[in-house]
């Protein structure tokens, strides 16, 4: 069991920074060495030799780029795209007279697209900057010559310098705690912007400075820190004070972090170890890994065919030229001879055709670069920004109970969630709330507590079929009003219900005393802080776990108020039984052995006030029975029996144990004790581990808690609604295996249906090779018996696999580091991927992030991990999408995440609505896309095959610059940003529909090539109609004829019209934007047409009033547009009908649904909506009353 | 729209930022809350009233009746104004060269005989006024692009900038950078020089040759001060030589070539004749076959025709609107029997399965 114990949390994430431990090695040795060269002289930062050192200051500068290097610096990122780059060699070449067009058509519209994305990247940069010029420039009192403290700015501060910091201040850098405001040298300290945690950390200093408390004892103070060299692990601290001629070892207790705050102390001394980029939140400012979405991923290939056709038709043309070229002098005679092919250039010289044919394609190269859009990358990231707004802002995503909505962290990977084919999930503060109540409890053999939890309901509901079989564990008694007890107002984290033992009543228990000692544990084992409220006198706690706030609120709502804490005692407000009247008892603190995952079990070694020596230890199971005393066995049996049954009702178990301990024992185990605490050497761990072990040992056994991990509200319905979806659920918790299986039943990932596969290695024969102790057997029977295991699960799902049973998966953790490894792997992803559902429990941190991995890797498809704690920050940046729970555990995972929600239901609305929609809308808009590149391109081709393959265009410059910045591109970011093909009322309840994702059938190399055919079908309609209908005759009643202007201009019109069109076509939504910027992008054409066409000669060259002059009083003109654009359309409208009526997709059935059932939509719209007035109206009433 | 949260430019600051670690205002305690906002509004819910087409069988005859009920009569509209137009085309390259001197063409053409060529057309079909006559070239690359480029816009508009002509090489200067060529350009050099004139009964038809070229181009493209200077007086004679005395806004067959055609074939405005022909008269046509099309292989034809509310004889465009129409009328009907014979809801809920195609 991961919580409950105080340091459970902080170790955890050690998991987090790999290979931390191994860096950790004789770190206290290593001082003075390499990485480990530290020195700073305190209180003396103007030393010689200190300012030798160079240590930078503290400015902070967060900011990707400075004034002088964004110009550069941000080209050079624009440029590392292939299509950028591309277009830039285009614009330089264009300057040459290989160019088609002039050099300012192609440049406009690069700088443009580059300048956009530059001003973003720069408004962006200047938030940053801005942020950091306040930080800078907060202000901070440093001790200076003058022997007083003065403010100064933070960016001043250097190494060395002491510092004085108020209550409720942050850290200006990171700071060697030297003496607090407190006699013993303690501080408290919040660590939000750190890890989010709102819990408080405690700090002590050393006692050897925590007598540095007045202004004057500075004057003389002098002495210097070595230190390890800066470094981004913000759970570790090796340094050394060199003070009063001793050396004194420093640990992370005596650091304060910069960015974390000073509260509940009124001020403190430091001096500052590091400062600005060195400090240890600034070392960790690192870019998350980046992730790219599967179809950005298929889009870089599509852009890899469009080159190549962009250079086979470049070639094609070149090698015509070429030949074309070469002909124009035939046997010293001039064949064209109005080209002057005997005086002319290189690019044209019949002498040298091969070489003219290889500048020709160049020149070709530039001329079909609108094959590749050059604005595609611009529009898809405006699109997606703009639908991660949407995502943001999202009502239905919005929690109001912690006013959080749901948050795009990145908006790189919107349609990777229309993707997720296996959705990997924590369990704790993902699938319930965290938020413990402490529910059961066993003590001295005796059930207490008659809550029914979630679990026992679904158990309930399960064993419908047989009524009264399952009975609440603790009644014991005849069962009795729950409203009677229930009196009192309800406590967060305590739902504890038996009169037996609430309001004092537990003196008449059979049992007292060990009932008395039992919550004597919880109130006194632990790393709690009180809060005590000055006005109302209530107690709050700030504690390290839910699980172990939810313990001392237990005590303190059964009376034993724990309300002070001491560096060396911890203070209660007992309800005397005899007297019956609150006393205070204190207890001195003597040592705390703190929680390790290795461990898992924390005690305290307290001395009361009748000077008894107690050790008082809380533990999982597994640990604590092998430790206790042959007397304290008393009420084993029993208690176990109970354990289990707690463990079955999903409740998280702990064993509370004590032992009393003689003065002598105690002595002689301090001795051992504290050189292992104070030593300096690589194997302290291991040292102190087994001194605890030593006096961690014959515990008498008071009983069980069993504190309760609620659902969060709507998760069986959610992973009900997501595993219709087709989605895989995988669940991956630290919890043991029977409460991990109930968990997994009461929201409903395990059904009734459903044949569970277990795996595991809690068999007779390992136990027994246990008992022997010997590792290697050990490890080869369990490997074997892995694989028998894996092997006949196969089997199973193989010789089931025509019926219709799903299977779920069952395994725990340490048969999972045998599955994961290399030789297990695929056959146990075989199996695993073949069930409906796996529950890996008891797994590590880093096994999450292994079975991610393997998933990820195994199966090739979208992997969703999502999480609410540190310890699964591992899972989250190795899934293919990370999503955070902004719940309690704090930040750590949302800030390694790549979306963020507050509730694990909001998961469902984020997949099937807007994961749909992204991925439709993304795969939509990049389809059409090339699409509407190819028509244009292609265009560009036939027109030049009739040219002779010179490398003229079709088009004015201007027509083709403003192709994909103007006239088309709104339309498509209107498609990506707003399209819905069925509404989220209907993707919510058709969760089918979110396969059309998985499956990518929407983006499917056939269709994408087919929108590549359609691209080339329409190009070909729109040339060779156009030049069949209206070139050679006269195309106007005054004999006038089309020449190389009108024409451009009738089929850039057809070309504009076709694209707009065929959108209109292939969009599901039409609001008044689409219709906007669809007619909007038609009509601008010919405004611009028109005003182009009117500048002066110089400007407007081949467009000079083409389209007032010539083209619009020619019917001929309107005709052929008329007919071109119908006949572009009608390939697309036929098959879609087609399609439609014999092989409809997925969302087209359900949009007939739709319109089909419409009577029944309207009457199913209808109460919501009344329903939102009657609301509105009692609030209305609610206001008049109060 | 209730807002919650702080100002508006925050907005932005939700915007996905990459940096992990940053400085947050000191003031937001809890940072993600207080900077998000969320407006509930009909837009930002994408709950805007939207028209959602769909193709039910009802919209898609329709469309495809529609498509044809438009088409059809345009198509015959379109046929029948083509048919009206009386359209006379003679090919001559060849048979302006006597039989002898067939053999090598270009040596004909580039000789010094005489190239006077009599042709006689016949009416088929009463032709209205004015009748167009055009003179059809094939195989032309007007649209090359070293053609297409080279001429010097500046220069013929304005007097001024006769030096311009850059652009023009090798067609630049006479000697080669000395006095620059008005106009200049590869256009202009190789302008098209056969000429024709039509008699009926031995009586002069007149040609008129006013008003042939764009309205804008001679008045804004070519200038009324410009006049040709150093033209065809290279050691290659290109085409046409130029009056010049008159200026180039007033060479209305210099600004037709000028615009360059699109396509190798193309045909360009010669004349008009502005008096009616009767059917069945014959028009005797005195030609001078100048122009090389030799060399490259290039047919030259003769085109008289007039011209109906459309424009020019072609039934290209009355055919594809007919078919167009005549496509979507079959598609329309196939529609409609399938959904007459095997009417089949498609909302049918038997398709809401994934296993048929796994």
């Amino acid at each position: 069991m991961r919580g409950g114990m105080g340091k459970g949390i902080h170790f955890s994430k050690l998991y987090t920074f790999s290979c931390f431990r191994s860096k950790f090695e004789d770190e206290h040795g290593q001082l003075g060495q390499r990485g480990y060269s530290r020195i700073v002289f305190c209180n003396d930062p103007d030393n010689p030799e200190a300012v030798q050192l160079k240590y930078r200051g503290n400015y902070v500068s967060t900011t990707k780029y400075t004034a002088l290097n964004f110009i550069p610096k941000s080209l050079f990122e624009q440029f590392r795209r292939v299509a950028n780059l591309y277009f830039l060699v285009v614009a330089c070449v264009s300057f040459s007279p290989l160019a088609p067009y002039t050099a300012v058509s192609v440049l406009a519209p690069l700088l443009m697209v580059i300048g956009a994305t530059m001003a973003k990247e720069g408004v962006e940069d200047w938030r940053r900057r801005k942020q950091d010029i306040e930080a800078n420039n907060r202000k901070v009192e440093v001790y200076g010559k003058n022997h007083v403290f003065n403010e100064t700015r933070w960016k001043n501060l250097r190494v060395g310098d002491l510092v004085k910091i108020y209550k409720d201040e942050y850290f200006p850098a990171d700071l060697l705690l030297l003496s607090s405001s407190y006699e013993d040298g303690i501080c408290y300290v919040e660590t939000m912007n750190l890890d989010g945690e709102t819990n408080l950390k405690l700090k002590h200093a050393l006692d050897e400075t925590a007598s540095l408390r007045d202004v004057r004892s500075f004057q003389n103070f002098k002495s210097t820190i070595k230190c390890e060299d800066p470094n981004e692990h913000l759970y570790s601290f090796v340094g050394t004070l060199y003070y009063g001629g001793q050396h004194h070892p420093l640990s992370l207790q005596q650091i304060l972090l910069r960015d974390s705050k000073l509260r509940n102390t009124d001020y403190i001394y430091g001096v500052v170890v590091f400062t600005g980029h060195d400090t240890k939140v600034m070392q960790n400012a690192t870019d998350p890994p980046s992730k790219r979405s599967r179809i950005e991923r298929r889009m870089d290939k599509i852009i890899y065919i469009l080159f190549s056709t962009l250079i086979l038709i470049s070639l094609t043309g070149s090698m015509f030229f070429g030949v074309d070229t070469k002909n124009d002098i035939r046997g010293g005679e001039l064949k064209r001879w109005y080209l002057r092919p005997d005086k002319t250039t290189v690019f044209f010289d019949p002498k040298r055709a091969s070489l003219a044919a290889f500048f020709h394609f160049l020149t070709g190269l530039m001329l079909y670069g609108y094959l590749i859009p050059i604005s595609l990358y611009v529009s898809i990231e405006v699109v997606k920004v703009l639908q991660s707004i949407f995502i943001n802002q999202d009502r239905d995503m919005y929690y109001e109970e912690t006013d959080k909505p749901a948050r795009a962290r990145t908006s790189d990977l919107n349609e990777e969630l229309g993707q997720v084919d296996t959705i990997l999930s924590d369990k704790t503060g993902t699938l319930t709330c965290n938020s413990m109540e402490f529910v059961k409890c066993s003590i001295a053999g005796v059930a207490y507590g008659r809550g029914m939890t979630e679990v026992e309901r679904a158990l309930a509901k399960r064993k419908r079929s047989r009524p009264h079989e399952v009975t609440d564990s603790s009644s014991d008694l005849p069962e009795c009003n729950d409203h009677v007890v229930d009196s009192g107002k309800p406590v967060k984290g305590f739902n504890f219900r038996d009169e037996r033992v609430t309001n004092g009543n537990w003196v008449n228990e059979p049992h007292s005393d060990l009932i008395q000692k039992f919550f004597r544990v919880l109130a006194i084992c632990h790393t709690a802080i009180p809060d005590v409220r000055k006005e109302s006198g209530e107690i709050s706690y700030e504690a390290e776990s839910p699980d172990e706030a939810a313990f001392v609120i237990a005590a303190r709502e059964l009376g034993f108020e724990f309300f002070e804490r001491t560096q060396t005692s911890i203070s209660l407000h007992e309800l005397d039984h005899e007297s019956g009247r609150k006393v205070n008892r204190s207890y001195t603190l003597l040592h705390v052995l703190e929680f390790s995952s290795a461990r898992k079990r924390m005690s305290v070694i307290v001395k009361n006030a009748e000077n008894q020596l107690l050790l008082l230890c809380k533990g999982a199971d597994s640990v604590m029975f092998e430790r206790l005393s042959k007397d304290g066995r008393l009420f084993l049996a029993k208690t176990m029996d109970h354990l289990n049954k707690y463990a079955e009702a999903g409740l998280r178990t702990l064993v509370v144990a004590y032992r009393e301990l003689s003065e002598q024992e105690y002595k002689s185990w301090e001795e051992e004790f504290l050189p292992a605490k104070t030593s300096v050497s690589a194997a302290r761990d291991a040292l102190i581990d087994a001194a605890c072990d030593k006096i961690e040992r014959d515990l008498i056994l008071l009983g069980v808690t069993a504190v309760e991990d609620k659902l969060q509200k709507g998760v069986p319905e959610c992973i009900d609604k997501l595993s219709k979806a087709g989605i895989k659920i995988w669940v991956l918790t630290g919890d043991k295996m029977e409460t991990a299986i109930n968990i997994g039943h009461a929201c409903s990932l395990l059904t009734k249906g459903m044949k569970q596969i277990v795996i595991t290695l809690d068999s007779p024969d390992i136990s027994d090779l246990e008992k022997q102790g010997d590792k290697e057997a050990i490890q080869k029977a369990s490997r074997e018996s892995i694989a028998k295991q894996i092997g006949e699960a196969k089997a199973q799902i193989i010789a089931r696999k025509e019926s219709s049973v799903t299977f779920g998966l069952i395994i725990d953790g340490m048969s999972l580091d045998f599955a994961l490894t290399k030789s297990l792997e695929s056959s146990f992803l075989e199996v695993a991927v073949n069930c409906a559902s796996v529950i890996c429990c008891r797994s590590s941190p880093k096994q999450k992030a292994r079975v991610t991995k393997l998933v990820k890797v195994g199966t090739g498809k979208t992997t969703l991990a999502i999480g609410d704690g540190a310890n699964d920050v591992g899972m989250l940046q190795e899934a293919d999408i990370g999503v955070g729970i902004s719940g309690v555990e704090g930040m750590q995972a949302v800030m390694s995440s790549d979306f963020a929600i507050a509730q694990f239901r909001f998961l469902e609305r984020l997949l099937l609505v807007h994961g749909h929609w992204c991925y439709r809308r993304i795969t939509m808009m990049i389809c059409y896309f090339f699409y509407k590149n190819i028509t244009f391109g292609f265009t560009l081709f036939w027109f030049e095959a009739h040219a002779s393959f010179s490398g003229q265009p079709a088009y004015n410059d201007w027509y083709m610059s403003f192709y994909n910045v103007f006239f088309t591109s709104l339309p498509v970011i209107a498609l990506g940003v707003f399209d819905q093909d069925v509404s989220a009322r209907l993707c919510l309840k058709h969760p089918l529909l979110y396969q059309e994702g998985v499956q990518n059938i929407l983006f499917t190399w056939h269709r994408i090539l087919s929108w590549m055919l359609n691209g080339v079908i329409s190009s070909m309609i729109i040339f060779f109609f156009i030049t069949n209908s209206i070139v050679n005759q006269a195309f106007r009643r005054d004999g006038h004829l089309v020449d190389y202007e009108v024409l451009g201009v009738t089929m850039y019109t057809c070309v504009v019209w076709a694209v707009n069109c065929q959108m209109a076509l292939s969009i599901n939504y039409f609001t008044w934007i689409q219709h906007f910027f669809i007619w909007g992008s038609i009509a601008f054409w010919y405004t611009f047409l028109v005003i182009y066409g009117a500048l002066p000669l110089k400007v407007s060259t081949t467009a000079y009033q083409v389209f007032v002059e010539a083209c619009a009083p020619s019917p001929f003109y309107w005709l052929a547009t008329l007919l071109v654009v119908v006949s572009t359309l009608l390939p697309y409208f036929a098959y879609r009908s087609f399609q439609t009526r014999f092989k409809p997709m997925y969302h087209d059935i359900i949009q007939r649904r739709r319109s089909e059932g419409s009577e029944a939509e309207v009457s199913a719209e209808l109460p919501v909506r009344v329903k939102e007035k009657i609301d509105h109206l009692k609030e209305r009433l609610k206001h008049r009353e109060s | 729209m209730s807002v919650r949260g702080s100002g508006v430019d925050e907005v932005v600051g939700c915007l996905p930022l990459k940096l992990v670690v940053g400085y947050r205002s000191v003031d937001s305690g809890g940072y993600l809350g207080s900077i998000m906002l969320v407006m509930d509004s009909r837009f930002t819910q994408q709950e805007l009233p939207a028209c959602k087409p769909i193709l039910t069988p009802r919209w898609v005859i329709s469309a495809f009746m529609l498509v044809s009920i438009v088409f059809i009569p345009i198509g015959l509209a379109s046929l029948f104004a083509s048919r009206d137009v009386v359209e006379i085309i003679d090919r001559y390259e060849t048979d302006c060269i006597p039989q002898a001197l067939r053999n090598d063409k270009v040596k004909y053409i580039q000789g010094p005989e005489d190239k006077t060529c009599n042709r006689t057309l016949r009416v088929p079909k009463r032709m209205k006024q004015p009748i167009y006559v055009y003179y059809q070239l094939d195989n032309f690359y007007q649209n090359h692009r070293r053609y297409v480029k080279s001429r010097s816009d500046k220069q013929l508009k304005d007097p001024k900038s006769e030096n311009d002509v850059s652009a023009c090489k090798p067609e630049d200067a006479t000697p080669p950078g000395s006095n620059p060529i008005v106009p200049c350009g590869l256009i202009a050099w190789s302008m098209f020089n056969d000429t024709y004139s039509f008699s009926r009964n031995s009586e002069q038809l007149p040609l008129n040759k006013k008003g042939i070229s764009w309205k804008s181009d001679r008045q804004h493209k070519f200038g009324k001060e410009v006049f040709p200077k150093n033209f065809q007086n290279g050691t290659l004679i290109g085409g046409a030589h130029l009056n010049s005395s008159i200026p180039l806004s007033e060479q209305e067959d210099l600004i037709v070539w000028m615009r360059t055609a699109a396509l190798p074939t193309f045909r360009k405005l010669y004349g008009k004749i502005e008096v009616d022909l009767q059917a069945n008269e014959s028009i005797e046509v005195q030609l001078k076959n100048y122009y090389n099309t030799y060399s490259f292989n290039g047919k030259k034809k003769l085109v008289l025709s007039t011209t109906s509310w459309l424009g020019g004889k072609n039934d290209f465009i009355g055919i594809a609107y007919l078919s167009v129409g005549g496509l979507c009328f079959v598609l329309a009907m196939a529609f409609t029997i399938i959904y007459l014979v095997k009417p089949r809801r498609l909302g049918d809920p038997s398709y809401l399965s994934w296993n048929r195609n796994p």
